[in-house]
């Protein structure tokens, strides 16, 4: 039987704000089936998330929902499930949202081990401004403020949330959407930050300035460039030149941090 | 029985204010001359239950308090400066959203990392205007260590009643001074907890003004399930742009001061009944303006003192009615000329006003007010 979307959906929200070809609702709805896999409850879960087209996200799904300022997301979340730690905590929100603005939030939430799971959109650029480049815009690619190139390097996410400390740290794009919701699952279910990349497209923004022909040319690149990290495994540093790891790329235990402030409260109780 | 009595700090008095108010969450960042309340928070929030959590930066410690009082928790966050300034972005999305907290802003001289050290009340018109966009503001401006307590549990009590973040406005002089102070007894001052939803939750909107202008806010967690938006939005938490909404909402928001302005001002008055001079001062320079009345007056000067307690909203019907008495009016104040503006605007001037301003990190002393009375005199 086909899964039932409009349960999770607020009725009267739709349509959405994203442009056709837009990948941020196949994650979406990843997302949802990821949380009805794991059985999260309506009213015990918050989806929080920041400033940016991903970022309206929340607005669309009947939960909890938290629609913070630019990049703030994480802080916001991290509020919410230190006081309420039985909540389940989500944070969605794009690459500049998540990791410029938000970044300094983004590297301690991983430091903390809080207990939340994060699914980054990373579709390259700033979408909803109008196509500024972000600390994921590959090196010479164009958007509007770098209309000779991107001189900078990127942040390679997941490398990021594992430098940082997230305990449970996963990739994959939108081409693989029955991939989204195994990973957005495996990341709830885990107990610590949980962060999910998932490369998206934006054709509006990213797409016409790099000469992708259509958005079928963007879903053939996200294919192309996938590598599960089991396979690369066997492959030599040339067949990876260009190539992202997907899937699980690392998971540990680790004191999660809402625990460790209940050694807190009994230690100052006198335990 | 005698009251359990203390020699603390303004800054401790004001941890304790917060935790007699039942505050039960503080996110923080380090900051001079403001951190004794976050290290007292540390120490006795744990032992209630509460949450103490240190944040990465401002903007983050003021995140989290919003975060947590989503949740229900009285939340607090305290500051100083540099760290102030910071927390604009989220103090207007606390406003937007109408999320009750309490901001602690222990000031220091300015601009920028000014004088960390040194204290100041410069930061008066931040606390109105520091954020972008028109909204309501609270803040309170306490004199004595007692007073500290007695207005952060004020100031809680005017966030969960009011739904919007209010400011406590110390300064590094009774952040830092060591005075006794008594501990109220549970019952002994007022606690406001905050309204409950009581519609269904298929029928709750967060911003439902049908009963009233202050709708009550349910918490997350709870059976109501609804969105929070930084954007401007219609009675159900949902973004809109329609001019009409959007109007409406700001004018509300306004008027959720505006209209309780009786219930939100506290003034002390000073000898004020004959003076002739009247000298309107506030936090710890109050008590060397109360000192300068007291040496007035023994030389057969009419001197008093208007110390609004309630900064904002500025107590305007008072200071006019004082400002028709008066001869003369000083308004001594460690900043430039800061809440003078606010004298000059609502008495039109119908008497002389001077400033006495201070901003090298030393206090305004007695001497100087009396100076200043003599010389508009």
């Amino acid at each position: 039987m086909a899964f039932d979307y409009e349960q999770y959906l607020r009725p009267g929200k739709l349509p959405h704000i994203w442009c056709p070809g837009c990948g941020h609702g196949i994650v979406m709805k990843g997302l949802l089936r990821a949380i009805d896999t794991c059985g999260l409850e309506k009213n015990n879960t918050a989806i929080v998330s920041g400033i940016g087209c991903a970022s309206r996200l929340p607005g669309y799904v009947d939960f909890n929902t938290l629609h913070t300022a630019h990049g703030r997301a994480a802080a916001f979340a991290t509020g919410i499930k230190m006081a309420k730690p039985e909540m389940d905590v989500l944070v969605v929100g794009g690459d500049g949202d998540g990791v410029a603005i938000g970044g300094n939030h983004f590297i301690h939430a991983c430091r903390r081990n809080i207990d939340m799971t994060y699914v980054l959109l990373n579709n390259y650029i700033y979408g909803m401004t109008g196509g500024q480049f972000s600390p994921c815009t590959p090196t010479w690619a164009k958007a509007s403020t770098t209309p000779y190139g991107n001189p900078d390097p990127i942040f390679d996410v997941p490398k990021l949330a594992i430098g940082a400390g997230a305990t449970f740290v996963a990739r994959t794009t939108a081409f693989h959407a029955t991939q989204i919701d195994k990973l957005i699952a495996a990341g709830l279910r885990h107990k610590g930050m949980a962060v999910i990349e998932v490369l998206d497209d934006c054709p509006t923004a990213y797409g016409r300035r790099n000469k992708f022909r259509s958005v079928v040319d963007m879903m053939k690149r996200l294919k192309e460039i996938a590598v599960p990290v089991k396979a690369a495994a066997h492959m030599t540093p040339e067949q990876l030149e260009g190539k992202v790891l997907t899937g699980i790329l690392h998971q540990e235990e680790r004191p999660e941090y809402c625990e460790q402030y209940q050694q807190v409260i009994a230690r100052a109780q006198g335990a | 029985m005698a009251k359990k009595v203390a020699l603390l700090q303004g800054n401790e008095a004001c941890a304790y204010g917060a935790l007699y108010a039942g505050c039960s969450f503080f996110g923080g960042y380090p900051i001079t001359p403001s951190t004794e309340v976050a290290e007292v928070m540390s120490k006795e929030l744990p032992k209630t239950g509460g949450k103490f959590i240190q944040m990465e930066d401002e903007i983050a410690a003021m995140a989290s308090i919003l975060g947590a009082s989503l949740t229900g928790a009285k939340a607090l966050t305290a500051s100083s400066g540099p760290g102030i300034s910071l927390k604009q972005e989220l103090i207007g999305y606390a406003c937007i959203a109408e999320i009750p907290c309490v901001i602690v802003n222990v000031m220091r001289g300015g601009p920028s990392t000014g004088m960390p050290t040194g204290p100041s009340q410069s930061d008066v018109m931040q606390a109105k205007w520091g954020t972008h966009g028109d909204h309501p503001a609270i803040a309170l401006a306490p004199a004595s260590c007692q007073e500290i307590f007695s207005e952060t549990v004020r100031a809680f009590n005017l966030a969960e009643i009011y739904r919007m973040p209010v400011q406590v406005l110390l300064d590094e002089i009774n952040g830092h001074m060591r005075e006794r102070i008594e501990f109220p007894e549970p019952g002994d001052l007022e606690v406001v907890d905050r309204q409950q939803a009581t519609v269904s939750p298929a029928d709750y909107k967060p911003f439902d003004d049908s009963q009233g202008d202050i709708p009550p806010l349910a918490s997350f967690g709870s059976e109501y399930r609804y969105h929070v938006t930084g954007l401007n939005k219609a009675a159900d938490g949902f973004p809109t742009s329609k001019p009409e909404l959007v109007d409406a909402e700001q004018r509300r928001q306004l008027r959720k001061i505006e209209a309780n302005r009786a219930a939100i001002e506290k003034n002390e008055e000073y000898l004020i009944d004959d003076a002739e001079v009247i000298v309107v001062a506030y936090g710890t320079i109050s008590r060397s303006a109360r000192y300068a009345v007291d040496v007035l007056r023994k030389e057969g000067i009419k001197a008093g003192l208007f110390r609004p307690i309630t900064l904002w909203p500025f107590p305007e019907q008072r200071m006019a009615e004082l400002a028709g008495q008066a001869k003369a009016i000083v308004v001594p104040e460690m900043n430039l000329g800061q809440l003078i503006l606010e004298v000059e605007r609502v008495t039109r001037r119908v008497c002389p006003i001077e400033g006495i301003g201070r901003v090298d990190g030393e206090p305004i002393t007695p001497a100087q007010i009396v100076a200043k009375v003599k010389e508009v005199l």
